[in-house]
């Protein structure tokens, strides 16, 4: 419960400023109506539950999304606003 | 006998290829990496009284008009009508599988649904209610192993059963919520009324549900402009009350229908815990050591090839040479000379010659198969994206270029992966700088002829990263030029490690090094004769060779012959690189497959040298060349003109001759360039 409280609390953040070890949950993401739908086909919606596995600042990130390790570039990454 | 058709549909790397094997008996290739077949395939089988075909189809993760493979996937799906359509999901990752499942039964198909990696669904503790998920889904769902053969038989059955039923008008789908269904029933209305053929042919809730999506494919397939209005007016709508897209609602619905389903169904005994997985991809995926580990392995696999693979390289040689000598020995004297030359200079010289590194490329390929089948490569992918990055592609379009190292053809068929065609059409451009297997032949013959032992590792591992270096730029100076456009995002599934299965690293290996068997018994076979002949005929008049000795003569001859006619007259152009007019007829002839260039100098070595106790192909090379002009070849033939196998693939994957011949005619430049400098610059230092 104190939990959920907590993950609430947080103000959203672009998931490209997230810390490796870190759960985040997606508020939104802006990223163009194609890619926005192939994120989605891959679990990416909102409200899904992201652990950022690293940050791999400059280069792409690793993210576990639905039990399945993904990658994502730098790019995408800022277009996708978690909390 | 009832015949019926089974499209297999699925995620990437769901394990679909390895189903229909399963159920085939076929060996189509598997790999641990997503977007190993890019192309559809097809494979009988016989179940009781059922003869049944099947398609593999690339793995999707949806069906949408986005992308390629999910327009043929789909296009498949509703064009040809498969009688049944065999969902094969990843158990151990289902609600993201189970999607696509969702998107198909829109489509109103007769569906089963395959639950494979069950093994690794049972590991990871998960504990499924099949009978209940199967009613919910209303279609049977059988568990199987594709890559053991496990649940083959209920699979067929089920396959069977579902074909011979009689269909059922689905009452659990997907609802959408309130608002998107009152806009999807007012679409379907004005469907009703108008465009008849096309409701008839795709049905009207999904073409409603496709319509409000927005996807271009389905609305240009819309003639009617009532329909059109309605559905700008409803997507309109829903962007005021949903604040988002229709579709990303939908896409959320879709999920909800998912997790609605798995919530009765599945139990987790444990939580996703760090596994191995996790632990090899904090070393190999680190922001630091990734990229020499990714180098080191390289040069390991290089390396290898070369020096485990030297030992039987000398057992066939000796081999060849004895069959060689034998020939001549047991020849009866006097009687067609010719012939005794044509089997030993041409057959043996040449297909002989491509032979002796069957070892070397069994290993190349087995070594590649093992990247392939570990997992390794979407790794290699991830590791390479920063510098991928720079040129303006991403790591994506290193899985092909990886590929490349064994053989450019289905290289370019792999770039398929790569969504956007400017990158995909640069990739391919430069696939060819990616040494393949062929030109190992080549580096085999010649590094040890020039080298010293304990330069030859690093020798290897030089030309093939100046290959990589040459590539990476090329693709940068295309990105710039030809292919200007936006960078493309990089979004990858990285696949869970797998050891290796011997089986499947022996039937890929196979596979390849048989493929090259072949092609020296057949097309470097016939071209070894065509170029014996060329070399012998015609014959230089007699007094032409007055007062010659009998070595003279036959350089004389040489010279006189088709070959060397045309090797003299490009010599000019080559001299300015250090190249002879025998290297120069090899370079032609390795136009026509890279390892000819092997054979070719194995012919006019043999055939200019005389037959008794003559010198190994490689004291002659050192004896008639420096170690720069032997450097030199090396590098001309990485980076000239790819060979026809990998012109006519480009013309094919591009579907333009222009950009064959401009990948063909640019790589020659290029080549003929950075020779031109490297052996000019050389002679002035060495
Ligand atoms: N543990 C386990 N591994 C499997 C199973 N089925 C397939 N694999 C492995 O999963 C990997 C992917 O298999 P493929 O058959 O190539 O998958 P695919 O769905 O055809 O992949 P794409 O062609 O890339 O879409 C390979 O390494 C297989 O050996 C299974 O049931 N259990
Ligand atoms: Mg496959």
């Amino acid at each position: 419960m104190s939990e959920a409280v907590k993950v609430q609390e947080k103000p959203p953040q672009l998931l490209s400023t997230a810390k490796a070890g870190q759960t985040v949950r997606v508020v939104r993401i802006d990223a163009g109506r194609g890619l926005n739908s192939r994120l989605a086909s891959m679990g990416l919606v909102a409200n899904a539950e992201l652990k950022v596995v690293s940050n791999g600042h400059p280069g792409p990130f690793v993210l576990i999304v639905k039990d399945a390790k993904v990658v994502l570039g730098r790019g995408v990454a800022q277009k996708i606003l978690v909390k | 006998m009832k015949s019926i058709t089974v499209a297999l549909a699925g995620n990437p790397n769901s394990g679909k290829t390895s189903v229909f094997n399963m159920l085939t008996g076929a060996r189509q290739h598997v790999g641990n990496y997503p977007g190993v077949t890019v192309e559809k395939k097809e494979g009988q089988c016989t179940h009781r009284d059922w003869r049944i075909t099947f398609v593999d189809l690339p793995g999707t993760y949806s069906l949408t008009a986005y992308s390629t493979e999910e327009l043929i996937a789909r296009n498949y799906i509703q064009e040809d009508r498969p009688d049944v359509v065999v969902d094969v999901v990843d158990a151990s990752n289902l609600e993201r599988n189970l999607y696509l499942a969702t998107q198909i039964m829109e489509m109103d198909v007769p569906m089963v649904l395959a639950f494979n990696m069950s093994d690794l669904a049972k590991r990871r503790g998960l504990e499924f209610d099949l009978a209940q998920l199967s009613q919910l889904l209303e279609m049977p769902i059988v568990p199987t192993v594709g890559n053991k053969g496990q649940g083959r038989t209920e699979l067929l059955d089920a396959i069977v059963e579902t074909a011979g039923a009689e269909r059922k008008e689905r009452t659990h789908r997907v609802t959408y919520g309130g608002e998107i269904e009152d806009e999807l029933l007012r679409i379907e209305e004005t469907l009703g009324k108008a465009d008849g053929g096309v409701v008839a042919r795709y049905g009207r809730r999904w073409l409603a549900i496709k319509l409000l999506e927005q996807d271009e494919d389905v609305t240009s397939k819309i003639r009617s402009g009532e329909v059109l209005k309605t559905v700008g007016q409803s997507v309109e709508h829903l962007r005021d009350i949903l604040g988002d897209e229709p579709e990303i609602v939908m896409a959320d619905r879709r999920y909800g229908f998912i997790s609605g389903a798995c919530q009765e169904t599945i139990q987790s005994s444990v939580e996703r815990r760090h596994d191995v997985s996790d632990t090899i991809d904090a070393v190999v995926t680190n922001r630091i050591l990734g990229l020499p580990i990714f180098l080191l392995l390289m040069y390991v696999v290089f390396f290898l090839t070369f020096k485990v693979g030297s030992y039987p390289m000398e057992w066939l040689e000796t081999f060849f040479g004895m069959l060689a000598d034998g020939i001549v020995r047991h020849w009866p004297q006097g009687r067609a000379e010719w012939l005794q030359s044509l089997l030993v200079d041409g057959v043996i010289g040449g297909v002989g010659g491509v032979l002796v590194f069957l070892p070397n490329i069994l290993l190349l390929f087995m070594a590649i198969a093992l990247l392939e089948d570990s997992g390794y490569m979407a790794r290699a992918a991830f590791v390479m994206d920063r510098i991928m990055h720079k040129i303006g592609l991403h790591g994506k379009s290193f899985i092909p270029m990886l590929i490349g190292f064994g053989c450019s053809v289905p290289a370019i068929m792999a770039t398929r992966i790569l969504e956007n065609r400017r990158s995909r059409l640069t990739t391919i451009m430069v696939i060819p700088l990616m040494s393949c297997g062929a030109r190992l032949t080549i580096y085999a013959l010649f590094i040890p002829a020039f080298f010293p032992r304990h330069w030859q590792g690093p020798m290897l591992w030089l030309i093939y990263l100046i290959g990589i270096v040459l590539g990476i730029v090329a693709a940068k100076v295309l990105r710039l030029t030809v292919f200007r456009g936006e960078t493309t995002p990089f979004v990858m599934e990285l696949p869970p490690y797998r050891m290796p299965t011997s089986k499947g690293v022996l039937v890929h290996t196979w596979q390849r090094g048989w493929l090259y068997i072949r092609k020296a018994g057949t097309v470097i076979l016939a071209l070894s004769i065509v170029l014996w002949f060329a070399m012998n005929f015609p014959k230089p008049p007699a007094d032409r060779l007055s007062g010659l000795d009998a070595q003279e003569a036959r350089q004389e001859g040489l010279r006189y012959s088709t070959v060397g006619r045309v090797g003299l007259a490009v010599e000019p152009v080559l001299q300015p690189l250090g190249f002879d007019w025998k290297i120069g007829t090899a370079l032609i002839g390795s136009v026509a497959a890279k390892e000819l260039f092997v054979s070719q100098l194995g012919i006019i070595y043999s055939v200019a040298s005389a037959d008794e106790d003559s010198p190994s192909l490689r004291e002659q090379l050192r004896a008639n060349y420096t170690p720069l002009v032997g450097f030199c070849v090396m590098l001309f033939c990485l980076i000239s003109a790819p060979c026809v196998a990998t012109v006519a693939m480009t013309r094919q994957e591009t579907q333009s001759w222009h950009w064959a011949l401009f990948q063909f005619f640019g790589l020659t430049a290029l080549a003929y360039t950075v020779t031109l400098v490297v052996y000019q610059v050389g002679r002035f230092w060495l």
